[in-house]
Parts: structure tokens; C-alpha cells; sequence
């Protein structure tokens, strides 16, 4: 009977415990997300890194393009946590600098494809006809072309630029985002409260990007952070590839372009190691929050 | 408003001065495209012909099974959805004006006086936003600048449907379907309008929840003069509801008449059938059911002469081939319209 009791304790303190949560955080989708372990522990990591690139020189003392020929290739130590390479440049250094490059431009053209794909997509999806079927078209076309392709003719084209990286990843990156945002609207226009927002004669942009938009944002937020990770992997495959930013900047994609050296691969894992699992640490963080996003801002999840 | 206006407007005056609506010659058509080039190869006339006047203060019924045009018929008066072709002349305070020729923005700016609520309380409502945000875009449009002037008006609002205020700052899912519905409502009513289409509007919710719903939307007629065109398929709800009921088949209109006379003086084989189906709740009581055969035709391919004949038991030679003229009768004063040969025959006789 008292263990009952107890348990009954336990659920209405849970309970009120909840409602002073509730009260902390006005902003459903913010308790939501708080909610969610995953995508909470993605957020940490994520700004753990973010913060640490931002202000990388508070965290090291070198120069990410300083080179120092008397320390070669050295293995980690307490000077150089994780080593140097071959023109001695000091690793960590090259990664926290090297992920402004990496995150700006995973970002930037994750928004500003996002930005495009959607404000198309929006309009596009609710007004149908003719604009329609034109965006359409184009995005067909640009899809149906092999994507790497097309960034290794356009970076020949326009030369090794960051700014061009991201006109180039924005240019390809948006038909995708274009046809979600489109077919989110085709379905959503059909419901009935559009109905209702149109019997009061409230102009149709205003019913489309505030009144269905933020129905179709779920998918959109995670497609923003699926196309960053995809947009930073892109760049650290180009610049593998030796196309991306000129190899003097430091990006995680240049310092992983040594290991295309069989030496290196094999008697240098400090190099390209820690790189690779910051990168791999970061991407993974971003699809938690993705997903975490996702659940929050889909407004028919009770939270 | 003088307190005998006020009289004559609750039960719904007749006079040639109190129409509120005149539909004339509506055709409601989609076109149907095929082809590579999406050349227009027919229509699905949703909508055909439809004469209507709607008086001030009245509710009218509409009734039908599923398909017959129902619903285009009051989106279509509504222009929520355009109209092929034909009339709908609202009678405004400054005089008559044809909602389908309107220019859009014009049309936009009176739509406070016409509203509509809706058939599913769970798509009326946006997921996204509060209450609050779903009830406010309507005030803002209609020129209510200050927020707490906004707050005021939808706690008023809600108190009008029997919801308690503080409702407001919820999300639609944390509401039942009844209390959607009365949201939906009472979000209709926050321009004030005139003229209210209830398309299905107690359909979707269990029946002790219906009989609450239906009280509200009596109470609030009375208390806002308000005229509703209520469509539905349930016959004992139309019969509650209704001051006059209009009854469609196939986009057509094939009988109007004052509820008491379509009930107990029905003319049309249609109405006849539609009416034998109402369940009675009486063991003792048996009706002679009139099952009708066959399905709805097309109505990308009408029947040609009456829409109704090739399933109307009574049928003639001449129904195949003549489209019925609408034939008044006046009883108590009253008139009843139906379009039928058979009847038209027999009141032809009834008058030699």
C-alpha cells in the first residue's frame, strides 16, 4: 500500500516537476528539443567544436600556415598534442583553423541553398502552373547531372576560391531542397485551414511562407543539416581531390589530403586520424541535431 | 433596427426585399485536361445551372448524398472556388454587387461578410500556431492593429462558443473534435459576417457532441442575425436546423421548399427515396423504404432530359429526352419549387 503510495509521490512530483519546466521554457519547440538526450549531447559536441574554431587562437599558440622545418613530421607530444606534418605545421592548429573554413562553408551553402530551394519551392508548390513547372525543369536537369561532375567542371571554370566553393555548392544544392519544400506545399495547401485563411481574404504569399511554412519546417531542418554534413564531406573531397581551396588554407579536406601519400598513410596516423574523427564527430552531431529538430518542430508531436 | 424588423429577420421574412444571395445560372465545371498538350476535353460539372435566392436571417438546408455538388455549390457562392460561369449577387448595405465578376481585392475586403466552417474540425485548424495565432490573422486583416485590443476580442469570442479563455494559448491537438469545431466557429465569427456556409459542420463529431454544436449555432443566429446555408447529408439535422431546404442530385437543384412542406407534401421521386431512408428510433414504426438502383452517374457525362431518370422509379418517356422546367406550387402561401414532368403533369391536370 505505502509503495503505492510512494510511486503515486513519485509520478505527481514528476508531474509538477514537469510544470515548472513547462513554465521555465515558453518556447515549445526550444522544450521539445531540450527534451531529447540525443540531440542535446549533438548540441554540446557541436558547440564544443564550434567554440573551440571560433577561437582557436586562445587555444593554440601557433600559426595554421606557419611552416617549421626543423620539426617534421613529429609523432604527439606535450608541444604538439597532435603532431606535425610535413612541412611542420602544428595539426591541431590546422584543425581548429581549418574547421572555420570547413563549417563556413557547410553552412553558408547549406542556408543559401536552403534559402533558394525554399523561397521557390514555397511558392512554386502553393501557386503551381507555369513557374512551377519551369523551376521544375531546371532542377530536373540540374539533378539528373552528376553533381561531382558538375563541381570539378565549375571549379575548373571559375578557379579555387572559398567563395566559389560555396556560389558552387549553393548552385547544385538547391534543387533538392527546392522539390521537398514543393511537395511539402502541395500537400499541406490542400488542408482546410488555407481554406479558412483564404475565406478571410489574407493575401496568398502571407498564407504560404507564415501560415503553411512553419508546417513544412521539420523537413527543411533536417535537410539543412544533412546538406551541411554533405557540403563539408563535398569540400573534404575536393580538396582531397586537390580542386577545393587552394592548399595553403588550412581546411579539414586539405590536411586529409596528405594521407593520399602511402607514407604518410601508414607511419603518420596523427595527421590524418584526429582529423578525420573531429570531422566524422561533427557531421554526427549535426545529424542529431537534425533529428532532434525534426521531432521538435513538428507541430503534431505532443510535448 | 426596429424591434418588428428584428422579428421579421429571426424567422426569415420572404419578401423579394430580404434576399440576402441571389444565385442565378451557376455553373461550377473543372475542367478535365488530357493530352500532351492539356487541351481541355470535357468537364465535371460539380455545379450546373443552379438558380438559388437565399433570404436574410433564414437557414437554409442543403441536402444531397455524397457528390451531388453540395459543397462546391456553397464554396462556389463563398468564390472559394471560381465559378465556370453564372451569378451570385450579394446584397450589400450600399447595394447589390455579383461576387464573381468582382476584382479579388474588392472581393477580399468584404469577405468578413461571408464565412465558412468547416466539415473537418482537424484540418480547420493550423497545428503550428495557438489558438490565439489562428484567431488573430483574421482581426489583423480586418484592420485591428493593437495585440491586447486582439486578446480582448478572441476571449470574447470564446466565451460566445463556451470555451474558457485562457484556451487561447493552447495548440489545436490538445482539443477534442467538439472543441475544435466551436473554435472553428467562433474564428468564423470574429468579422462579424453576415451570411455563414456550415459545410458539413457537425458531421465529423459523435451525436451527443452534434445536439451541443447545433444549440450553439441556433443561439448564435438569434443573437447575431446571422443567415446560415447549412449543407449536410444528415436528414434529421437539416430538419432540426432548417427554415427552408433545398435539395441537389447531380449538381442540380431538384426541389426547395419550406422544411414542414417538404416533409409532410415531398413531390419529387428523389426527395421521396432520400427522405424513406431516415432511420426511425421506433420498433412499431415501419416506413415503406423507396431503394433507389444503380449509382450516381457521372457528372462528367450526365444523363440527357432529367438528371434523375435512370434511376427514378417513376419514370417517362418524356424524362429521358426534356430537362424538367422548375414548377412553383404555392401552399399556405408558401412556395415549393421541384423540377420534375411528373409532378408538373399531374398539377396540369389538377388544374383542368
Amino acid at each position: 500500500m505505502s509503495a503505492l503510495d510512494r510511486k503515486m509521490d513519485r509520478l505527481l512530483a514528476r508531474e509538477n516537476s514537469g510544470r515548472e519546466h513547462r513554465e521555465l521554457v515558453k518556447n515549445r519547440t526550444v522544450r521539445k528539443m531540450m527534451m531529447n538526450r540525443l540531440s542535446v549531447v549533438g548540441m554540446v559536441i557541436f558547440l564544443i567544436i564550434l567554440f573551440m574554431c571560433l577561437f582557436a587562437p586562445l587555444f593554440t599558440p601557433y600559426d595554421s600556415t606557419k611552416v617549421d622545418l626543423r620539426a617534421i613530421l613529429q609523432q604527439p607530444s606535450a608541444a604538439h598534442i597532435f603532431g606535425t606534418d610535413k612541412v611542420g605545421r602544428d595539426v591541431f592548429t590546422r584543425i581548429l583553423y581549418g574547421g572555420r573554413i570547413s563549417i563556413g562553408i557547410g553552412f553558408g551553402s547549406a542556408l543559401i541553398a536552403t534559402l533558394i530551394g525554399v523561397t521557390l519551392g514555397v511558392i512554386a508548390g502553393y501557386k503551381g502552373g507555369i513557374l512551377d513547372g519551369i523551376v521544375m525543369k531546371i532542377s530536373e536537369i540540374l539533378m539528373a547531372f552528376p553533381q561531382m561532375i558538375l563541381v570539378l567542371i565549375l571549379v575548373t571554370i571559375t578557379g579555387q576560391s572559398l567563395w566559389n566553393l560555396i556560389l558552387i555548392f549553393s548552385l547544385t544544392g538547391w534543387p533538392s531542397m527546392y522539390r521537398m519544400a514543393r511537395s511539402q506545399m502541395l500537400s499541406l495547401r490542400e488542408e482546410e485551414y488555407v481554406q479558412a485563411l483564404k475565406a478571410f481574404g489574407i493575401r496568398d504569399m502571407k498564407i504560404a511562407f507564415k501560415h503553411i511554412l512553419p508546417n513544412a519546417i521539420g523537413p527543411i531542418f533536417v535537410n539543412i543539416t544533412l546538406s551541411t554534413a554533405m557540403f563539408i564531406l563535398n569540400e573534404a573531397s575536393l580538396s582531397f581531390l586537390g580542386l577545393g581551396v587552394p592548399m595553403e588554407v588550412a581546411t579539414w579536406g586539405n590536411i586529409l589530403n596528405v594521407a593520399q601519400d602511402l607514407t604518410i598513410l601508414k607511419s603518420a596516423p596523427w595527421i590524418w586520424l584526429p582529423t578525420g574523427a573531429v570531422v566524422t564527430l561533427f557531421i554526427i552531431s549535426i545529424n542529431f541535431i537534425g533529428d532532434g529538430l525534426r521531432d521538435a518542430s513538428d507541430p503534431t508531436q505532443v510535448g | 433596427m426596429t424591434d418588428q424588423h428584428q422579428n421579421q429577420i429571426q424567422k426569415g421574412e420572404y419578401g423579394d426585399q430580404n434576399i440576402l444571395i441571389k444565385v442565378r445560372g451557376l455553373k461550377t465545371w473543372y475542367p478535365i485536361r488530357t493530352g500532351l498538350f492539356k487541351k481541355i476535353s470535357g468537364y465535371v460539372k460539380a455545379v450546373d445551372n443552379v438558380d438559388l435566392d437565399i433570404y436574410r436571417g433564414e437557414v437554409l438546408g442543403v441536402v444531397g448524398e455524397s457528390g451531388c455538388g453540395k459543397t462546391t455549390l456553397g464554396k462556389s457562392i463563398l468564390q472559394l472556388i471560381k465559378p465556370y460561369s453564372g451569378e451570385v449577387r450579394y446584397q450589400f448595405h450600399d447595394g447589390e454587387k455579383n461576387l464573381c465578376t468582382m476584382p479579388k481585392e474588392k472581393l477580399d475586403n468584404v469577405r468578413n461578410k461571408l464565412q465558412i466552417v468547416f466539415q473537418d474540425p482537424y484540418s480547420s485548424l493550423n497545428p503550428a500556431f495557438t489558438i490565439f495565432g489562428s484567431m488573430e490573422e483574421p482581426l489583423i486583416r480586418f484592420g485591428m492593429k493593437s495585440k491586447s485590443e486582439r486578446r480582448r476580442k478572441v476571449a470574447e469570442l470564446l466565451k460566445e462558443v463556451n470555451l474558457p479563455e485562457n484556451y487561447m494559448e493552447r495548440y489545436p491537438n490538445e482539443f477534442s473534435g467538439g472543441q475544435r469545431q466551436r473554435i472553428g466557429i467562433a474564428r468564423a465569427l470574429s468579422v462579424d459576417p453576415e451570411f455563414v456556409v456550415c459545410d458539413e459542420a457537425v458531421s465529423a463529431l459523435d451525436v451527443s457532441i452534434q445536439a451541443q454544436v447545433l444549440q450553439l449555432l441556433i443561439d448564435l443566429k438569434k443573437k447575431r442575425h446571422l443567415t446560415y446555408m447549412f449543407i449536410t447529408h444528415n436528414l434529421s439535422v437539416v430538419e432540426y436546423i432548417s427554415d427552408r431546404i433545398v435539395v441537389m442530385y447531380l449538381g442540380h437543384i431538384v426541389e426547395v421548399a419550406d422544411t414542414d412542406e417538404l416533409f409532410q407534401h415531398t413531390l419529387h421521386p428523389y426527395t421521396k427515396a432520400l427522405l424513406s431512408a431516415i432511420p426511425i428510433a421506433d420498433i412499431n414504426q415501419r416506413r415503406k423504404r423507396i431503394p433507389l438502383q444503380g449509382d450516381v452517374p457521372s457528372p462528367v457525362h450526365p444523363p440527357n432530359g432529367c438528371p434523375f431518370h435512370p434511376r427514378c422509379p417513376q419514370c417517362m418517356e418524356i424524362c429521358k429526352r426534356v430537362v424538367p422546367e422548375p414548377v412553383t406550387q404555392i401552399r399556405n402561401g408558401r412556395s415549393h419549387m421541384v423540377c420534375c414532368h411528373l409532378v408538373k403533369q399531374q398539377s396540369e391536370k389538377e388544374t383542368v
